[in-house]
């Protein structure tokens, strides 16, 4: 059979290589060569070897991106984790109305991150406007908007897989436990979380890359202000991009490096939580 | 039990509680949509009244300052092209590269799951000057780049899924006379059936909302403006802000997908569960 299909090469994966090709793979050759020259447009690029990434660490507001994306994405994992475990653990009681509950928490992740993030905008500002201040006055405002934010739109996600894991731990597991004299603490801690620790995996792996990778949510609530002060990483490579003509180099090295931190911290932490799992 | 149940009805109120906090920025941009923009301000969680209540004026203007309906079109067309191409296409990728084995397939598999981890920063630049040179900058060029982009995701799910159908079904076909075109709509598509749902929510869901790709390629400049452009160009960039208008428009942009959750919950809560259990 396989002789027969090799010969179908063309038909079934030249199209989807063509188009793979188009978006990922010659910009991602390009963008790697590109991080070792100075240019504007793609055709007079001039190799300097690694100076652009020196620059990139002199700049103040890149290793200010950097600390804030860490800040912000530490605290957010960690709250949206404990928060919609929590809530799956809620729903999983068997109460009435869990289905509409369940419902409305999922929803605003299918809203997309620049709506989010306006929404977010006009109502926080609508708080502090009673306090004579507002969203951008205080770098502070926009870190824990952009938390709240963040746990709005992913806790319902979170919480769905969550759910799906706790409903796959077998009952007859759990009246063991029960049988045998545990707590429901000792149950939640000793033979419900083992039990879910591929839910845990895929939710960290998720929040990890969404967090560190964020960009909509940050451009659209607060776009850095005040001063660059709330802007992650990703908003600070476009604004190298796309707001300083001749720094173009310095933004593809700075690409690079956030390229390795994102997939060395999702690789590392894949590899870590899949060696808690336990086989069922 | 008894216990259980005081407990139950304690979570329960609980739960009522956290449903009205998720559910307050939603009704606050459509209260407020309804208020003239002079008065929004003022008093933001207030009921509109007699002398705030603007009608639907906030809504006639949002739609003709950002052209919404059009916007909405073009969402519309991009992210159902898209899907389709990438449903089709994608399939049968992951159906050649594992059945056919070979260093060559195995160097494709690989190369997808790789783009997976890379972030849309490392390839911006040098894509949309690439796209710019080849005149992609049209909604079918956003349905190829998009092809591209979603590649990756959907050629993993489905070779995984692939994997899993006995190759013995396919023999029984290809000794029955069927092409392998034939035999993979004939037989293996209706089977992967399952996982093109879930590969479609996924991508629909990303697709609708993505802002940077459309705003890169196509620009601000055009007709060809998705939802999300014409949202980040009026509230962003426009000036004195309209706060009525970007209230309405905040609103309608959130309607289509409200529609669409509620029209198709099992399958997109089903394939969100299954797409992060593979993926």
């Amino acid at each position: 059979m396989q002789k027969t299909l090799k010969k179908y090469f063309v038909v079934f994966t030249v199209p989807t290589l063509i188009a793979f090709c188009l978006a990922f793979v010659v910009p991602f050759v390009m963008g790697l060569y590109l991080s070792f020259c100075k240019f504007t447009t793609v055709t007079n690029a001039e190799f300097v070897g690694l100076k652009n990434y020196f620059r990139a660490f002199e700049e103040p507001d890149f290793l200010n991106a950097t600390w804030f994306t860490v800040r912000f994405a530490v605290i957010a994992i960690i709250s949206i984790n404990v928060l919609s475990f929590v809530m799956a653990l809620l729903l999983t009681r068997k109460i009435k109305g869990t289905n509409l509950f369940r419902t409305v928490f999922f929803m605003p992740n299918l809203i997309g991150g620049i709506i989010l993030g306006y929404i977010w905008q006009s109502m926080i500002n609508a708080i502090l406007v009673n306090y004579g201040t507002t969203l951008v006055a205080n770098a502070k405002f926009g870190y824990i908007g952009l938390i709240v934010l963040m746990n709005w739109q992913m806790i319902g996600y979170m919480m769905i897989i969550y759910i799906a894991g706790l409903q796959n731990v077998p009952t007859d597991l759990i009246e063991a436990a029960h049988i045998d004299g545990a707590t429901a603490r000792q149950t939640l801690f000793r033979v419900k979380i083992p039990m879910v620790m591929p839910s845990i995996s895929i939710c960290l792996f998720l929040t990890l890359s969404n967090c560190f990778k964020l960009f909509d949510q940050n451009l659209a609530l607060t776009a850095g202000a005040p001063s660059k002060k709330t802007a992650m990483m990703a908003l600070d490579i476009y604004n190298t991009f796309y707001g300083r003509s001749g720094f173009e180099g310095v933004g593809q090295a700075k690409a690079v490096m956030f390229f390795i931190v994102v997939a060395t911290i999702a690789l590392t932490q894949l590899r870590f939580t899949r060696s808690k799992e336990v086989e069922q | 039990m008894k216990t259980r149940k005081a407990v139950n009805h304690v979570v329960f109120v609980l739960l009522c509680i956290l449903i009205v906090l998720f559910l307050t920025p939603i009704f606050f941009i459509i209260l407020n949509s309804f208020k003239g923009k002079l008065f929004i301000s003022d008093n933001p969680f207030a009921l509109p009244t007699a002398e705030t209540f603007a009608g639907l004026s906030n809504y006639i203007n949002g739609v003709e300052k950002t052209n919404f309906f059009a916007a909405f079109g073009w969402s519309l067309f991009i992210t159902v092209f898209s899907v389709i191409a990438i449903i089709l296409l994608t399939s049968m990728t992951a159906y050649y590269i594992t059945r056919v084995k070979s260093k060559f397939t195995s160097l494709i598999y690989y190369m997808f799951a790789f783009s997976m981890i890379v972030p849309f920063q490392m390839v911006m630049f040098t894509m949309s000057k690439l796209a710019n040179t080849l005149h992609l900058n049209n909604p079918w060029g956003m349905v190829i780049l998009y092809v591209g982009f979603g590649s990756g995701l959907s050629v993993f799910m489905f070779s995984g899924f692939v994997k899993s159908i006995p190759i013995e079904i396919e023999e029984a076909a290809m000794i029955d006379g069927c092409t392998p075109l034939q035999t993979y709509f004939g037989v293996v598509m209706p089977i992967l059936k399952p996982t093109a749902i879930t590969v479609a929510i996924l991508n629909a869901m990303w697709i609708w909302n993505d802002y940077l790709l459309p705003y890169l390629v196509i620009g601000v400049s055009t007709n060809y403006k998705t939802i999300p452009v014409v949202v980040q160009y009026l509230v962003g960039s426009y000036g004195a802000k309209d706060m009525g208008a970007m209230m309405a428009l905040l609103v309608l942009a959130i309607i289509p997908i409200v529609i669409f959750y509620l029209a198709c919950q099992k399958y997109i809560i089903e394939g969100v569960v299954a797409g992060a259990v593979k993926g």
